[in-house]
């Protein structure tokens, strides 16, 4: 049949396609799930979400299980005869509906105490001013009189034109690395006050656990607190849709011990001295909500 | 069509227009009815190209087809015309044609207004897709269409905002008309709590249009004005507020969501009975859970913006909210088990369609109560997680409704029997590609893949390789069901009126095709009575 043969082939190339991607060495596969991240408020997440889902997984094999228990029984072609007699049952109804409010509420306490602590943004050692514009971040140090902007860097930014004829897989971190990351010191609980320039944005690091919209005219605040034995890269993208190059806007914070990031501000401070006083990179500051 | 041949010999008063008047004058509600579904079928075409110009783009990193801003028009475009073209257009059209022979009407009750819901839709869906060929191309912004984004259009901003005041005038006046009909047309002796689930399903939704339509009317008027007129109702630098447009937009949009999916629940309580041989367990129940998902549809809409900072006691109550619709969501799923459970199951295309809604419209249901935990939203908030999770109940679950639907009923609307094999062939076809296609994208959304990015990082290469050939393999599986539907319509074996061994409801009691004024005298009560077995 002609359509056996389409179908073959379809399958064919599936699979052919499959085989090249085993062969590539990187570890695409295995990313399945949601990272526990750095911070405390990240694997607290986690494990909210690690929970939640096993909640459904449970639900899905029972209710799953009753279906496909059904289907396999009472076959017609096995000769099942239905019972029409079986219309309603108030027993039945009432208990379906008494359980599942009953595993809702487990579900809320934890999730609520875990958004009651994100929340909670008192007693912050560190405030950075984050500003998404059309398509880039601008970060200000705002007590310490340092800011910079933060765009694609030049490999990515080359290689993502149309037939550019660079290979992604050759480009060091491809659109996930910026010229000019955001540097904070571990152990400290950094706030950032979040603002857009020009459209909607939103500050993304999975690491972190921060995900908070840049929106024109307010400055949303959000916090994060990376543990002390884990200085490094963290990477996060643009997660708002805002024009062309919404997909090239990374964000990349480059975490550091509190030696090291000291030095790093008295350095920025001494380059950035002659240049724009504080009072000058604020003026994209919005009315407060 | 042939509807019209076999339904001479059926009716004594017809006068009915011929050749292209038949089609533009229509006032029958199955001529409308076919030309609902015709038209939606065409746009599943348009959006579905649009669908696999994503994919075809998203297949490998690195931008190897289309400029970023042609990327975004795409996955614009492939929104509303899913949504509005689709979706919608396609369930007025099986309300259309079921519910006067539900009920036991002839017709509907306003068979002119009928007429003008219809047509309107097509120049509202030209004047959309022509934009794609005005300076600055397509909108850009998201089928949400958030300001300021949204206001940095080109010159097809009017045409995007007037084609959606047009299918939203075309929504509320078919609403109108399901209403009234439902209300006043139903025959003697048929009470409410007789009604078919379906005409139960579609009465609540009707009241969802006319209660949201308008407020999506509203939010787009605004930022006509804000365009054109110096209004500043969301733009920052005149003290308006873009944060407010996203809550306007999602009281539309959420009970938006119901509209797409209370009918298909209405039509796969209509089939898992059939194909049971059993009536349906708890319909008393069903019906109150449907109601239920209405109401708490109007006070959930804050959990599609938990990341534009709200106050914790709105995110708080917006938590709750959304948790608590698993609870009448469950008690449809436990029903429709139920009534499988002792039945004397078949399993024909139907069925098939069905029994996917159910599970696959499940797994959208978990990733959904997933997405209602604040905490973990903002992990999963604008990733291929929430991409997953809305084609999870939108394409097994609402498309996949209308589907199976259209495989219940295509017998009784052609008079021919379907090829029953190619159906299943169709189905298998279509739900393992659509599982190829979207289950990897939760993975891709959970490892930190944004939505509405046209390339990506090198580490989400394989599964949205994977997700794209699922995308080609759905999208061809597609052409099969187009070939069954235009030879079931062309000819084959008779289709006897009751069609399926199990049915029940007085579609059922009609010949196939039927009549062209389906019940010109109301049917009588044992009539009804053999029918009304849930």
């Amino acid at each position: 049949m002609k359509f056996r043969a389409q179908l073959a082939s379809i399958a064919l190339a599936a699979l052919g396609a499959a085989g090249t991607l085993t062969a590539r060495a990187d570890s695409g596969w295995s990313q399945l799930n949601m990272t526990q991240g750095v911070t405390d408020i990240s694997r607290r997440i986690y494990d909210l979400h690690m929970a939640i889902f096993w909640v459904c997984v449970a639900i899905g094999v029972l209710v799953f299980g009753v279906m496909i228990w059904s289907l396999i029984k009472y076959r017609k072609s096995r000769g099942a005869v239905a019972d029409t007699t079986l219309l309603h049952s108030t027993r039945v109804e009432v208990i379906w509906t008494v359980v599942p409010v009953l595993i809702l509420v487990l579900m809320a306490v934890p999730a609520a105490r875990t958004l009651v602590a994100i929340e909670d943004t008192s007693k912050t050692g560190l405030t950075i001013k984050v500003t998404g514009f059309q398509w880039g971040w601008r970060y200000d140090y705002l007590d310490d009189g340092v800011g910079f902007y933060s765009h694609l860097d030049r490999k990515s930014d080359a290689a993502r034109e149309l037939t550019s004829g660079i290979d992604p897989n050759t480009v060091d971190h491809y659109l996930l690395s910026v010229d000019h990351p955001l540097v904070v010191p571990v152990d400290t609980k950094v706030r950032l006050l979040i603002t857009g320039a020009d459209v909607i944005h939103s500050w993304w690091v999975p690491a972190f656990g921060v995900k908070k919209d840049a929106i024109p005219g307010f400055i949303n605040e959000a916090w994060f607190k990376v543990d002390t034995d884990k200085p490094g890269l963290y990477r996060g993208q643009c997660a708002e849709l805002c024009g062309r190059d919404h997909g090239f806007m990374p964000i990349v914070v480059d975490v550091r011990t509190k030696a090291d990031y000291a030095a790093w501000l008295k350095q920025e401070q001494a380059a950035q001295k002659p240049a724009t006083p504080p009072a000058a990179a604020a003026n994209t500051a919005a009315p407060a909500t | 069509m042939s509807t019209a041949a076999h339904a001479d010999s059926h009716d004594d008063h017809d006068h009915k227009p011929h050749g292209w008047r038949r089609w533009v004058y229509a006032t029958n509600h199955k001529d409308i009815g076919t030309m609902y579904l015709v038209f939606s079928g065409c746009m599943f075409f348009v959006g579905g190209m649009f669908a696999e110009g994503i994919r075809a783009e998203l297949f490998k990193p690195g931008m190897q087809l289309f400029d970023p801003q042609f990327f975004n028009s795409l996955t614009t475009m492939h929104g509303l015309v899913m949504i509005f073209g689709v979706i919608m257009p396609s369930f007025v059209g099986l309300a259309n044609w079921m519910i006067p022979m539900q009920v036991g009407a002839p017709d509907m009750a306003l068979p002119r207004l009928n007429n003008f819901s219809f047509w309107i839709l097509p120049f509202a869906f030209t004047l959309l897709l022509s934009s794609f060929f005005v300076p600055g191309g397509a909108p850009a912004g998201g089928w949400t269409m958030y300001p300021p984004l949204t206001l940095q259009t080109g010159a097809s901003f009017p045409m995007l905002i007037f084609s959606i005041h047009l299918m939203g005038a075309s929504s509320i006046l078919g609403a109108i008309n399901v209403i009234v009909t439902i209300m006043n047309m139903r025959a003697p002796g048929m009470t409410l709590l007789k009604m078919p689930m379906f005409v139960w399903s579609w009465l609540i939704t009707a009241y969802l249009l006319i209660a949201v339509m308008p407020v999506l009317a509203g939010a787009v008027t605004m930022q006509l004005t804000d365009h054109y007129f110096g209004t500043t109702f969301f733009t920052a630098a005149g003290g308006g507020d873009p944060v407010m447009f996203q809550h306007i937009f999602w009281f539309f949009g959420h009970p938006e969501v119901y509209i797409m999916i209370l009918p298909a629940f209405g039509i796969v309580s209509e089939i898992i009975p059939t194909f049971s041989r059993k009536p349906l367990f708890g319909y008393e129940a069903m019906v109150y859970a449907i109601a239920s998902i209405a109401f708490l549809s109007f006070i959930v809409w804050a959990h599609h913006m938990f990341t534009v900072g709200m106050p914790l006691a709105a995110q708080l109550f917006f938590m709750l909210s959304t948790m608590l619709i698993a609870v009448p969501t469950g008690v449809k799923i436990f029903n429709w088990a139920a009534t499988m459970w002792h039945g004397s199951l078949s399993f024909e295309p139907p069925m098939l369609f069905a029994l996917a809604f159910v599970f696959l419209f499940s797994i959208g249901g978990f990733s959904g109560l997933m997405l209602a935990m604040v905490p973990a939203d903002y992990q999963y908030q604008d990733t291929y997680f929430v991409v997953a999770h809305f084609h999870y109940v939108l394409v097994t679950g609402a498309l996949f409704g209308i589907m199976a639907a259209i495989y219940y009923w295509l017998p009784k609307w052609t008079g021919h029997m379907y090829d029953l094999k190619l159906g299943t062939w169709h189905f298998w076809l279509s739900t393992i590609f659509v599982n190829v296609l979207f289950f990897p994208q939760h993975f891709l959304g959970l490892a930190g893949m944004p939505r509405r990015i046209p390339d990506y990082a090198v580490q989400f290469t394989d599964w949205n390789m994977v997700s794209s050939i699922g995308a080609f393999g759905f999208g061809l599986s597609q052409f099969l069901f187009l070939y069954l539907i235009i030879k079931c319509v062309r000819g084959g074996v008779r289709a006897d009126s009751r069609v399926w061994e199990g049915a029940h409801g007085l579609e059922w009691e009609l010949t196939s095709p039927p009549p062209f004024h389906s019940w010109s005298t109301p049917p009588s009560a044992a009539v009804i009575a053999h029918g009304a077995e849930h």
